[in-house]
């Protein structure tokens, strides 16, 4: 089985601990996505496509399905409609392979409150087979900040803490795609200064991201183009820039 | 060994999650001893009801002690959606299962082991023999793979207190029953008659691993 290359790169070079194959094909690609939760349509006929070094961010009011869409696209939801592939792979038949190449931040941390911030990392680099595991949990931490922090409970951790240390854990085994769920929750103005780093540098080097937030300014500043969904449906995609965050601003207020 | 390592990763985990909170083994080994003081001083042990009663306040012990574990191990993976950080991980499912039960049957072995102890000190039955101890290891295995399906099914749910022993006593009649009437035909030393008991314990072992192990997946599905 080829070796996956990490962002930016081509070619059999080895990451270690991805293994799974990428064929040339868009990080994300989905089309007719719905997803019912009994009575409530929570995602209704979505098609996207998102390109190799583009950053999407996607936008909407409490309850559009912003969520739901990133869950499905995260494997941990299953459509009650429609197809999705990463890289050409198919969800969830090849979720495995997928899961290999995407690293997700949702809106719960996805830590132990009893571990360590180290122990934490130490985990998921074990469940994804890092080989260099000791070096790259010493660089994610030092990315974002938390080089000093490893011995510590994330019990003890601050809120804005705890979710550096979540978008520390999604990056750790180097993924081709982001899935960011409102990934500047609590964060202070050095960790968004950070978390926008990490998002320039995945789509500098050819990965990509989708991200949802309510900070407009901020998703506009990061993101290449803007989706908006409402109700489950997406209503309207543009190119992202600093003329769209009013108009955003607008639409988010009049559709609250 | 891929999947070994992953099953070491989560048996890991599980291990300093308890030795830090110890949210578990305590309160399991707690609840098991005083089911076997409370079974003693209950009930008038003397001669072969001393064994039917025994065994029964044995496998209570164990199951609700169990009950209580899987339960807990269960609500601790749900804090701060780490379970869902599990499920992110390129991990197959059904390694996550027997990861999972790897960490539920050292916990219930561990209590076991004190309980069992106890239980021969108070009851002055012969239960440290190594066909009781078979008996229990197979009880164990059947009950800890239900309990572990079981346990992360009722997770999602709103009312999992109740759900976990609703969904998981009427699967796990058939291992309790044959549990608690091979370990009496041991202690009542009729161990001629023990064979199919443990056949049937065996059957339902491997029966239930193997569904479990295969519907795991779907089970931790939304």
């Amino acid at each position: 089985m080829m070796a996956v290359a990490g962002p930016g790169t081509t070619g059999t070079e080895a990451v270690p601990g991805a293994v799974a194959a990428v064929p040339a094909a868009p990080p994300i690609e989905a089309i007719g996505l719905t997803k019912r939760y009994g009575n409530r349509l929570a995602l209704q006929d979505v098609s996207l496509q998102v390109e190799a070094g583009e950053c999407v961010g996607v936008f909407g009011p409490n309850g559009a399905g912003k969520s739901t869409l990133l869950r499905v696209l995260a494997t941990l939801v299953r459509p009650t409609a429609g197809q999705a592939w990463c890289y050409g792979l198919q969800m969830p038949g090849q979720a495995n392979q997928i899961r290999r190449l995407v690293g997700v931040v949702g809106h719960q941390t996805y830590l132990y409150d009893d571990l360590t911030v180290w122990e934490n990392l130490d985990f998921y680099a074990r469940l994804y087979g890092l080989r260099d595991a000791t070096g790259r949990i010493q660089e994610v931490l030092d990315l974002l900040g938390l080089g000093d922090r490893a011995e510590e409970r994330v019990r003890m951790l601050s809120r804005g803490l705890q979710q550096r240390l979540s978008i520390a854990r999604a990056i750790l085994h180097r993924p081709r795609v982001l899935l960011l769920d409102e990934p500047d929750t609590g964060l202070d103005r050095d960790g968004r200064d950070r978390l926008a780093d990490i998002i320039g540098e995945q789509v500098g080097l050819g990965g990509a991201v989708v991200l949802t937030t309510h900070a407009v300014e901020f998703g506009c500043q990061v993101a290449s183009r803007v989706l908006f969904l409402d109700r489950g449906r997406l209503l309207w995609e543009r190119p992202a820039s600093g003329d769209l965050v009013d108009e955003l601003e607008r639409q988010l207020r009049r559709r609250a | 060994m891929t999947a070994a390592r992953q099953i070491y990763a989560i048996v890991r985990k599980d291990l300093l999650l308890e030795l830090r909170a110890r949210e578990q083994v305590i309160g399991m080994a707690v609840f098991a001893l005083l089911t076997l003081v409370t079974f003693n001083f209950a009930f008038d042990l003397t001669g072969a009801d001393r064994a039917a009663s025994g065994s029964g306040a044995l496998w209570v012990a164990i199951i609700f002690a169990g009950l209580l574990g899987m339960g807990r191990a269960a609500a601790i993976d749900r804090q701060q959606g780490a379970w869902e950080g599990v499920l992110l991980s390129p991990v197959d499912r059904g390694t996550i299962f027997l990861g999972k039960l790897a960490s539920a049957l050292l916990f219930i072995g561990i209590v076991e082991a004190l309980a069992m102890a106890v239980f021969a000190a108070l009851f002055s039955l012969p239960v440290l023999h190594p066909m009781v101890l078979l008996v229990v290891c197979l009880g164990t295995v059947g009950f800890g793979t239900l309990g572990t399906l079981f346990s992360v099914m009722a997770a999602t749910t709103r009312a999992r207190e109740v759900m976990l022993p609703v969904l998981l006593f009427p699967l796990s009649l058939p291992i309790v029953i044959s549990a608690v009437r091979a370990t009496t035909l041991l202690l009542t030393d009729r161990q001629a008659e023990v064979g199919p008991w443990i056949s049937l314990l065996l059957g339902f072992d491997v029966l239930f691993l193997g569904i479990s192990y295969i519907v795991f997946g779907h089970a931790v599905e939304e």
